[in-house]
């Protein structure tokens, strides 16, 4: 049988205040365990919730940035369970009346089509903090200085039909909230949690099947694998002819297993209400004007500018905007590099290669724009080769040095341009390689010609101590061996 | 001494007849001699309360007072008190020393006041006699085993036995008023939002109200121009200027058009508690008002709306009492479910646990429509008819409870008739608009309040009204021996 998978992303996004929601604790991340927590966050007898503005500020940024209805009056309410890095037995939060009301991102799908994903809704709310259930034996530590941090949820419409879309999707919303910089965008700290949602249908069908929800998932990786994972799930209950249970699910994404957390029976009745600390939030025109002309260029217009500006093509000026970091960082080096095409490839290459492979963020690179620019400027202008280019990288990566200029010079990388010394160079080793040269010239095969041509190169390189500019050599060769 | 006002001892202490220290140690003294007898301190705080007495007359010697500099109050324990444990009448916060003040607090800390302890009232505030207490109960000065009303009945009791001349208290529904009255004291509920309510340990929060209690209403204004104001710390505080409350005491009366609510002067009254009202009402005429009957169609849905509302707010307000962070902690917890069930069901009492688990099932799924929403839409209705009312009158009057102290015991068994209690009371919180209660009469032996509510943000008007008919009335000065 063929399956419609059908997805929708409920999305924490930890919002860069500096303080918390309702206190003036500090947000940072990192600190001693409780020494970000006062009165308030700690729930002592007596003590009150006050606003944040600023928390609101970026929650009307959001609904504008995705295109949404700001709600001109949104109501707190309290969601009531017992847990111990719950202070209050409670979580202040919005329900009935959310801030941001209903909007749309689109995403770019593989095929080069644009899809528009719905959102239901994004609302204000508080974090929890943290239960640390390994360093005490036999007991739980409660740190809560995560309490209370700032959040909105968003919530889509279920309009995501296979994993890469649901990627896409968060990919876009990290490259939004970092955009707008009401989010640090750091998954590994969990300033983006991601909740999916998942059923499957008969193809075709238009009655949605019965969904589960996957938890906490903060990694687009982890997303995708949970995903992949959790479809297969259902549609090996489905196939054996089994129902699937509605429930929350965890997923063990060093595993790849997942478990049920609670089914639908075991869920909590929340009883929310209305919270009678807090008065209705009244949001007028003015704040959201102001909102308005707050905000940054976000990834869609960017990706227009790179294509416009630089003349990128879609792919790489999609990758390159999506994140407001890297593009800060595309464009210093672009700024200092001069050619966009080469930069992009550098970045999109051994750059983001690198980072990946030291579990760095673009604001952790020990290489700065200015520099990989300089770099570029000194591969365009063929002073040294794509071979030492690599070197150069690897000597700012490392902090040998931090002049590109003056690693060429240390390392000796700069490669021989004069094509008077090339010429001497090519005649020398063809008049050593007399059967080559015949053999090149009886070919009739351009791709075998071609292939020949490559063999010349190494001796050529040799000749050169490596400083010979291939692209020189190569143009030579092809003119002496007519 | 014990007998002088807030405003008298203020004016003696400006003149050097009396020391803070000497005013300090004899009631201090008092306290210890005839509190046995009441119960209406929980804490006695006599090391804090020489300490502050000695630094305000040292404030007083370089020319640097307020009127409060030096005067002995008492502080309900429901306000936080930074390292004087607070209570709130629960065995649940027995041992709970606040690190921080009350908004409450700290405007008298600043004021100069000296607070000389800790007054009794019923857990969490949830009560109509101060029976509730974990610390025993406290008895109204006026009668053996007689109760002094609740939830503030420490400091009605303290007040009406001449231990302090002015207590702060709260009201939810009724809960400065009603032991106002049986005490024979005069008690303001403000406007909601008038006094901060950051560091007031929450019962219902939107119907939580600091207050004052003092003999006269003069002294119950200079309390307000303590405790009123804007407070960023309570979101729910309203920003508005705050007047001088003692200023528009004096003004003549002439021409104040009386309501009284027809539905308050019903057959659940006694026809000698309504004789002492009219005879109140009869006063007020002499000083030039004008008597209307008007109608509150509404006010017999209150306590059916009031025990929804404020049961459901207090189920979310009381879930911090976990036992994780602070207060009560069962013994020896086998899970985290046993922490929770056995923390709370030993260190909360009876009262508490009943409105717990009333307010639970009003806000659970299912009930939610037909409990909650519908209690708040009889609350607008409330609202609504008070607003009507103050269109045609400027201050409504009535009794302040149905009857005089009950005995201790009498109603302990029977929640609903002490519910009841509040019959007169409760619309008032619904609505958030202020009102007082002044002593008007005696029913055997036993006082009777005059209630008088007021338009929103009208607590000088009510304090005007109040204190003139104390010009005219020795009730508030009656002593019980």
């Amino acid at each position: 049988m063929q399956w419609d998978i059908v997805i929708g992303l409920e999305i924490h996004v930890q919002l860069a205040t500096r303080t918390k929601i309702f206190s003036g604790s500090s947000t940072a991340y990192g600190a001693e365990p409780n020494t970000q927590a006062n009165a308030v966050d700690l729930a002592m007898p007596g003590t009150l919730p006050v606003p944040n503005e600023q928390a609101f500020r970026y929650a009307v940024m959001f609904g504008l940035a995705v295109n949404a209805e700001i709600e001109r009056r949104s109501v707190f309410e309290r969601k009531n369970y017992f847990y111990p890095d719950l202070p209050k037995g409670y979580q202040t939060t919005q329900l009935e009346r959310p801030i941001v009301g209903p909007g749309y991102v689109g995403i770019d799908l593989e095929n080069g089509e644009t899809k528009r994903v719905r959102i239901h809704h994004a609302h204000l709310e508080e974090d929890a903090g943290k239960s640390l259930h390994e360093d005490f034996h036999g007991m739980t530590g409660v740190d809560l200085n995560r309490a209370g941090t700032p959040l909105i949820e968003v919530v889509t419409e279920p309009d995501m039909n296979n994993a890469a879309e649901a990627v896409a999707f968060a990919r876009k919303l990290h490259g939004i909230v970092t955009s707008l910089g009401i989010c640090d965008g750091d998954m590994s700290q969990g300033s983006m949690r991601f909740d999916v949602n998942i059923s499957l249908k008969p193809k075709g069908s238009d009655k949605l099947g019965t969904r589960t929800e996957t938890k906490n998932l903060n990694s687009f990786r982890f997303m995708e694998q949970a995903i992949a994972h959790e479809v297969e799930r259902q549609m090996d209950i489905l196939e054996d002819g089994g129902t699937i249970t509605q429930e929350t699910r965890l997923y063990n994404g060093d595993r790849d297993e997942s478990r049920s957390m609670r089914t639908k029976e075991e869920a909590n009745d929340y009883r929310y209400f209305p919270c009678p600390d807090l008065l209705p939030v009244e949001i007028d025109e003015a704040f959201i004007e102001e909102a308005r002309a707050s905000l940054p260029e976000l990834p869609d217009a960017r990706k227009a500018r790179f294509m416009e500006q630089y003349g990128l093509n879609d792919y790489d000026a999609s990758l390159l905007a999506s994140d407001s970091r890297l593009a800060a960082f595309f464009e210093e080096t672009v700024k200092h590099g001069k050619d966009a095409k080469l930069a992009a490839n550098w970045i999109q290459g051994e750059f983001s290669a690198r980072l990946n492979a030291e579990g760095k963020s673009v604001a952790q690179s020990p290489v700065s724009g200015k520099q990989l620019g300089d770099l570029v400027v000194r591969i365009a202008d063929n002073t040294i080769s794509s071979a030492g280019a690599k070197k150069v990288f690897e000597a700012l990566w490392t902090g040998e040095n931090d002049d590109v200029d003056a690693i060429i010079e240390a390392k000796g990388l700069k490669q021989v341009s004069d094509t008077g010394e090339l010429e001497k160079m090519v005649d020398e080793v063809l008049a050593e390689m007399p059967d080559q040269v015949a053999q090149y010239q009886q070919e009739e095969d351009p791709k075998k010609r071609k292939k020949m041509l490559g063999g010349f190169m190494g001796p050529l390189m040799k000749a050169s101590k490596g400083q010979g500019n291939p692209k020189l050599f190569n143009e030579i060769l092809q003119k002496k061996l007519g | 001494m014990h007998n002088k006002s807030v405003a008298e001892l203020s004016r003696e202490l400006e003149s050097g007849a009396i020391s803070s220290v000497e005013l300090t140690r004899q009631l201090l003294d008092r306290i210890k001699r005839e509190d046995g007898a009441y119960n209406s301190f929980i804490t006695v705080t006599e090391e804090e309360a020489l300490a502050d007495a000695k630094a305000a007359d040292e404030q007083r010697a370089t020319g640097k007072a307020t009127p409060w500099t030096g005067v002995p109050f008492a502080h309900k324990d429901i306000f936080c008190t930074r390292g004087v444990r607070t209570t709130c009448g629960s065995k649940m916060l027995e041992n709970f020393v606040p690190p921080y003040d009350a908004t409450v607090t700290a405007n008298f800390r600043r004021a100069g006041a000296v607070c000389l302890g800790k007054t009794n009232m019923d857990e969490f505030a949830m009560g109509s006699s101060t029976e509730s207490s974990y610390f025993g109960a406290t008895t109204n000065p006026w009668g053996e085993q007689r109760v002094p009303g609740g939830s503030s009945g420490g400091s009605a009791a303290a007040v009406a036995a001449r231990l302090v001349p002015a207590a702060t208290a709260t009201d939810t529904g009724g809960s400065i008023r009603q032991p106002a009255a049986l005490c024979g004291i005069t008690g303001l509920k403000p406007t909601y939002g008038r006094v901060s309510r950051y560091g007031m340990i929450a019962f219902a929060s939107s119907l939580d109200q600091g207050g004052t209690m003092a003999r006269t209403a003069e002294d119950n204004a200079m309390m307000l121009n303590v405790m009123a104001g804007f407070d960023p710390n309570d979101s729910t505080s309203v920003d508005r200027i705050v007047p001088d409350y003692t200023a528009s005491l004096d003004e003549p009366l002439k021409g104040l058009r009386i309501g009284l609510p027809k539905e308050y002067f019903s057959d659940q009254l006694s026809p000698a508690m309504e004789e002492q009202v009219r005879n109140a009402v009869r006063e007020y005429e002499k000083l030039g008002a004008t008597v209307k009957e008007v109608s509150l169609p509404d006010a017999r849905l209150a306590i059916a709306a009031y025990y929804v509302i404020a049961p459901a707010e207090a189920s979310a307000n009381l879930s911090r009492f976990d036992g994780v962070r602070y207060g009560y902690r069962c013994e020896d917890p086998k899970d985290l479910m046993d922490l929770y069930t056995r923390t709370r069901a030993e260190g909360f009492g009876d009262e508490v646990k009943r409105r717990i688990l009333v307010g639970t099932y009003a806000l659970s799924a299912g009930y939610f429509d037909a409990y909650y929403l519908k209690a708040q839409k009889v609350r607008r209705l409330i609202q609504q008819d008070f607003i009507s009312a103050f269109r045609e009158v400027d201050v409504l009057m009535s009794p302040t409870s149905p009857s005089p102290a009950f005995r201790q015991g009498e109603k302990t068994n029977d929640p609903v008739t002490m519910y009841l209690e509040d019959i007169f009371t409760i619309a008032v919180n619904l609505a958030g608009v202020p009102a007082m209660s002044v002593p008007a009469g005696f029913v055997d032996g036993l006082p009777v309040g005059l209630q008088i509510i007021g338009d929103y943000f009208s607590e000088a008007r009510l304090l005007n009204a109040a204190h003139q008919f104390q010009q005219v009335t020795d009730w508030h000065q009656r002593e019980p021996q």
